[in-house]
Parts: structure tokens; C-alpha cells; sequence
């Protein structure tokens, strides 16, 4: 999902910061408010933020198509602290990239944050909110919201790129369809694998520290004890 | 009942390091010379957008000077990654084990 340094004119560059910046300065608010009023949720909130750093570092292969790409990590702090605060964790990841490894790029971070850290934690959130008003089960909805974040991150990718390169011949849709292939199909073995994963450790957080997770009115203390009675 | 995501997790592992190695050696058998496999999407995003004519305008301040100096900075940023959680979760077990034989 890393649209490398230069790689959109300068135009939409300008377009993706403008329309990331409302999202990153309401996330600031909010990360701030969280760890001064909610000082005990600081750890998961660094273990949402160390996921987002692990999986989005890991190169992996998709075995559909023959070429590589990596997760976006993104989904745990969605399910934990919303949309907005895994905005700010993303942020912090693609600086890190773009400076130290050359991969996206500070005229591009406006777009690539856009589509890791808003739209797609954004969509996964309304999932995440679907799910628990039809009361699903936990784990398959940390699955789901997983899943969607990661996919939905690289639709966006494709999105952006077909808007600022449209093909001469057909437009948006035509180009769109090509960044699609080359994105979008590719993450969905991944996208299923992550979700799998962070649905696992969705467990052994609920496991360890339960009390941050009613406080987060993430679940109740009534579904908690069930499920740590449904595990031992 | 007690184990059931470890199961679907080492399930899914395992069905798709199948499927891997099964594309792996069909894609290894009609490589044609000098094309590359397993390609990153980023990169093939970067190639599409080069073959509509465009030139990039502006390129990174710093570019690691091979791939194995970029894999090591990959590596230093799962590491990090890895040692927080690990701390954390570490933490959150010690706490829970010396609450139980307090």
C-alpha cells in the first residue's frame, strides 16, 4: 500500500495531506486524552501499536498471485482504541519507513496514511460496530475487523492511484481495475492469515487483562468471565 | 474447546504454506530468464504508474544502499515490534502469577 516517494503529482500529494489532517489532529486529542485519563490502558495501547509495527514489517508472499506484500497490523488497535488513535500509530509507522527505509515517502505519507491508518480502520471500525449490535461472536468479529482493515487499506491504495493516473483509454475504472490486480487481490490471503492471527491474540489479551478491556467497553464483565470460563 | 484458535491459526498456517510452495513450484517452472518472482506489490505499483510515461518528481533523501542493509532495517523494526509485546505480555503473566501465590 506504500506509494513510494514521488510517485503522485504533486497535486494529489497536497489533496491526500489536506485530507488527512482534520483525522490526524482530532487523533492527537484523543491519544493525549486516553493516556492522561486512562493511564492503565497504556500498555495495550503500545502492544496495538507494536502490532501495527511487527506485521507491517513482514514482507510476506501471496500465494495467489506470485508477488509479495505485508499486513497492515492495524486491526487490534481499532477493535481497542478506534479509528482515529490507530490513525496517529500508522502515522508513526510510515515516517519510520519512508525516512529510514525509502519505502513511501514524506511527499506521499498524506495518501499512504489515508488509506492504512483512516479508511481502512475507519470501514473495519463500522464492521467491528455491525457486529456487536448483532451480537457475533468476539473472536470472529476481531477476525473480520482484522481482515477488512488490511483488504480495505489496499483498496484505497488503488483508489488513489487510478484517480491521479486514469488511463487514456477508459478512465478511472480501467486503471483502477489494473491497481486493483496488483494490490488488492494479493492481500486477501494475507488479509485472512492477520485476521487469524490477531484473533488468537485477541485471546491471550482477554486472558491477561480483561479489567482494560471492560474499561475500553470493549466486552462486559459478564462476557468476559464466559469466555475465560469457555477456555480453562 | 480450550485450544480451538491455536488450532484454526496453526490450520490456516499450514494450508497457506501449502498453497506457497504449490504456486512457488509452478511459478518456478515457467519463470522465463531474467524475470523476477514474488515481486513486492508496491514495487509492481511503482513499475504500472512508470509505464504510463510518468517521471517522479521528487525521490527519497535517503535510499538504504542495498537489499540487504533494507532487509536489516525491516528486521530492526519487527524487532521492535516483537520486544514490546513480548514485554508486555511477559509483564501481564507475572503479574497475574504472583497475584495467585500472593
Amino acid at each position: 500500500m506504500h506509494i513510494m516517494e514521488g510517485f503522485l503529482p504533486w497535486q494529489w500529494c497536497v489533496f491526500w495531506y489536506l485530507v488527512s489532517a482534520p483525522f490526524i489532529i482530532y487523533g492527537v486529542y484523543l491519544l493525549n486524552r486516553q493516556v492522561k485519563e486512562h493511564r492503565e490502558t497504556l500498555s495495550l495501547l503500545a502492544v496495538s501499536g507494536a502490532f501495527i509495527f511487527l506485521l507491517s514489517s513482514l514482507k510476506m508472499p501471496s500465494p495467489v498471485v506470485g508477488s509479495c506484500s505485508h499486513p497492515t497490523g492495524t486491526g487490534l488497535s481499532t477493535v481497542l482504541f478506534g479509528p482515529i488513535i490507530t490513525a496517529i500509530l500508522s502515522l508513526i509507522v510510515l515516517i519510520f519507513q519512508a525516512l529510514f527505509m525509502a519505502h513511501g515517502g514524506i511527499t506521499t505519507l498524506g495518501a499512504n496514511v489515508f488509506s492504512m491508518g483512516i479508511a481502512g480502520p475507519l470501514l473495519a471500525y463500522a464492521v467491528y460496530r455491525l457486529g456487536k449490535a448483532v451480537n457475533l461472536n468476539v473472536f470472529v468479529n476481531v477476525f473480520l475487523v482484522t481482515a477488512v482493515a488490511d483488504l480495505f487499506t489496499y483498496v484505497i491504495t488503488a483508489i488513489e492511484l487510478a484517480a491521479a493516473f486514469p488511463a487514456t483509454h477508459g478512465g478511472f475504472l480501467i486503471s483502477f481495475e489494473t491497481f486493483f490486480a496488483i494490490y488488492a487481490v494479493t492481500q486477501v490471503p494475507l488479509a485472512i492469515l492477520e485476521g487469524v492471527l490477531i484473533a488468537l491474540v485477541f485471546k491471550y489479551i482477554i486472558l491477561s487483562r480483561s479489567d482494560i478491556l471492560v474499561k475500553l467497553s470493549v466486552l462486559t464483565q459478564e462476557q468476559t468471565a464466559k469466555i475465560i470460563g469457555g477456555f480453562s | 474447546m480450550k485450544y480451538t484458535l491455536e488450532i484454526i491459526f496453526a490450520v490456516v498456517v499450514v494450508i497457506f504454506t501449502a498453497v506457497f510452495l504449490l504456486q512457488n513450484a509452478h511459478i518456478q517452472a515457467t519463470l522465463k530468464p531474467g524475470q523476477e518472482a514474488w515481486q513486492g506489490s508496491d514495487d509492481m505499483g511503482s513499475d504500472a504508474i512508470l509505464s504510463t510515461g510518468y517521471t517522479p518528481w521528487i525521490s527519497p533523501i535517503w535510499t538504504p544502499p542495498s537489499t540487504e542493509v533494507e532487509s536489516l532495517l525491516f528486521s530492526i523494526q519487527s524487532g521492535l515490534g516483537a520486544l514490546v509485546i513480548g514485554y508486555f505480555f511477559g509483564f501481564y503473566r507475572g503479574k497475574r502469577e504472583s497475584s495467585k501465590s500472593a
